[in-house]
């Protein structure tokens, strides 16, 4: 479980974050979502403890990041898994030697457990025989699962996904989204998740937690989402014609 | 005052670079890249070039000395001389700040614009030792690669002047081997080893703390390269002043 107090975050006198208060519980998949710049990047970056922040405490199962010393800050690190939005894998290394990366620098396993691991978790993410490709060889659905399997090969206990499907056809993007939501069931992680793709809103958002300009403008589920009547979130959210008869209907259906 | 903060910023990344080591099994091999990245292919160009170059250098002087009572050895002196005080130690780190430097800055500011420092850093890896220490480690062979230099635009010297008549096999290694002093020697390998250093960590800085899009990872490059170069002649002249003046 993580819990946000109050965050704030500026660069300079852009002021970013302003108060944010929230909570991620475990085993759930949490996604934060909102207009582009809206600040759900540098949230999440704040949650890694890639940003320092002003004002604010975010804790990580009671215990607060800014108390914590370096070795419990390192043990944490072990756990938790990023993918980012770009998926950021290492240029210079095949696949394989990406997603056993993390495992080389955590754990003291020998060369040929690596390996099975390593080989374990591609074939989770459905990418058998892909080992020795390069990232720029491979699609960017490719190398949005890549991100995914290197994320989780350390069976973290959290994990984070920077708009694991912008950019990704429907198709591809569901796959993507199903394969988070069971990798979160499966292991009972605690999986926070930044989108703005509607489908995912649908498929598994769990728990959701709408940020306008750096405030939460509103937090909800997928099921409540459909009944708001907060205007920010009805025009975010329903801002294609679909989408708006979709809601119709569903209101209608549930009356 | 920008700039004084970008001279605090350099340095504190220089300490930082330090902090944290990255595991020794995983380093060894990032060494092993850059050697191969940095200096082995640079090689060539520095070879070409000092070679060519030191050829020049050679006709130039010897086209330059008209008078009958200067000796005919002076030209193996001259070039000699040009080529391990200024040529190979200077010249040499001004095109290797061009090539080096902007391989560099491009790698680690592509790096940072993909976020693969990020996902580094999420890691819990420092960064800074993981991406700049490496390169550091590598380019201390840079006296290797402007011993060669040196050596090859000495030969570029004799060749040129032997075959192109200006003067004999004889009179030139005279020159060659006329006065020695070892300090100069000395001189041009300090000097190597601070630009070295300056090769290393300007445009890593330049690539590290860059901000945008591809389009800045080249204008990064571009300025790396200007202020490499910069720090590299103002760094020659007080050196030069120090231990030769
Ligand atoms: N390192 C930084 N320095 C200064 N400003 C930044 C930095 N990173 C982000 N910002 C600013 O913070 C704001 C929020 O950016 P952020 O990347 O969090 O948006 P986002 O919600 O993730 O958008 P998108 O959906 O497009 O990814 C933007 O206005 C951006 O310009
Ligand atoms: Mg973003």
């Amino acid at each position: 479980m993580i819990v946000v107090d109050n965050l704030h975050k500026s660069f300079g006198d852009a002021h970013i974050l302003k108060g944010i208060s929230t909570s991620f519980e475990k085993g759930k998949t949490n996604l934060i979502i909102g207009q582009s710049g809206s600040g759900k990047t540098v949230f999440l970056k704040c949650l890694l403890g890639l940003y320092s922040y002003e004002k604010g405490s975010i804790s990580y199962e009671g215990k607060s990041l800014n108390d914590m010393t370096p070795n419990e800050k390192r043990d944490l690190r072990a756990d938790i898994g990023m993918v980012f939005q770009g998926s950021a894998l290492f240029d210079s290394m095949t696949i394989a030697e990406n997603v056993m990366f993390p495992l080389r620098m955590f754990t003291k396993q020998s060369k040929s457990e690596m390996e099975d691991r390593v080989n374990q978790v591609l074939n989770r993410v459905n990418l058998d025989g892909a080992q020795h490709k390069m990232p720029s060889e491979a699609s960017g659905g490719m190398q949005k699962r890549v991100a995914i399997a290197r994320a989780i090969v350390n069976n973290p206990k959290f994990l984070f996904c920077d708009e694991p499907n912008s950019g990704l056809d429907p198709k591809t993007a569901i796959v993507i989204d199903n394969l988070i939501q069971e990798i979160t069931d499966e292991f009972n992680i605690t999986t926070v998740i930044n989108s703005h793709d509607m489908n995912s809103v649908m498929e598994i958002g769990e728990k959701i937690v709408f940020l306008k300009n750096g405030h939460k403008e509103w937090e909800g589920s997928k099921d409540t989402i459909f009944k708001t009547d907060n205007e920010a979130v009805t025009n975010f959210v329903y801002s294609s014609e679909l989408f708006k008869k979709v809601r119709k209907m569903y209101l209608e259906d549930n009356t | 005052m920008k700039y004084l903060h970008n001279i605090g910023v350099y340095f504190l990344m220089i300490k930082d670079m330090f902090r944290k080591p990255t595991k020794w099994s995983v380093m060894k091999n990032l060494i092993l890249k850059d050697i191969d990245d940095l200096i082995i292919n640079s090689l060539g160009i520095v070879a070409f070039i000092s070679f060519f170059v030191g050829g020049v250098v050679a006709i130039q002087t010897s086209l330059n000395i008209s008078n009958p009572l200067i000796p005919k050895y002076l030209v193996g002196f001259a070039t000699r001389q040009s080529i391990i005080l200024e040529f190979a130690p200077t010249f040499i780190s001004i095109i290797m700040a061009g090539k080096v430097g902007s391989f560099i800055t491009s790698s680690i500011g592509t790096m940072r614009v993909t976020e693969q420092i990020d996902a580094l850093e999420v890691m819990g890896i420092n960064s800074l030792n993981y991406l700049v220490f490496p390169k550091l480690i590598a380019l201390s062979l840079y006296p290797f690669a402007i011993s060669i230099a040196m050596f090859l635009g000495i030969l570029g010297g004799l060749v040129a002047c032997v075959y192109g008549g200006y003067g004999s096999y004889e009179d030139y290694i005279q020159g060659v081997q006329l006065d020695f002093i070892t300090f100069h020697i000395i001189y041009a390998f300090i000097k190597t080893l601070v630009f070295a250093f300056i090769l290393a960590t300007i445009p890593s800085f330049y690539g590290y703390y860059m901000r945008g899009g591809a389009l800045e990872v080249g204008k990064a490059s571009t300025t790396s390269f200007v202020w490499t170069s910069v720090v590299i002649i103002l760094l020659n002249y007080l050196i030069t002043s120090l231990l030769l003046g």
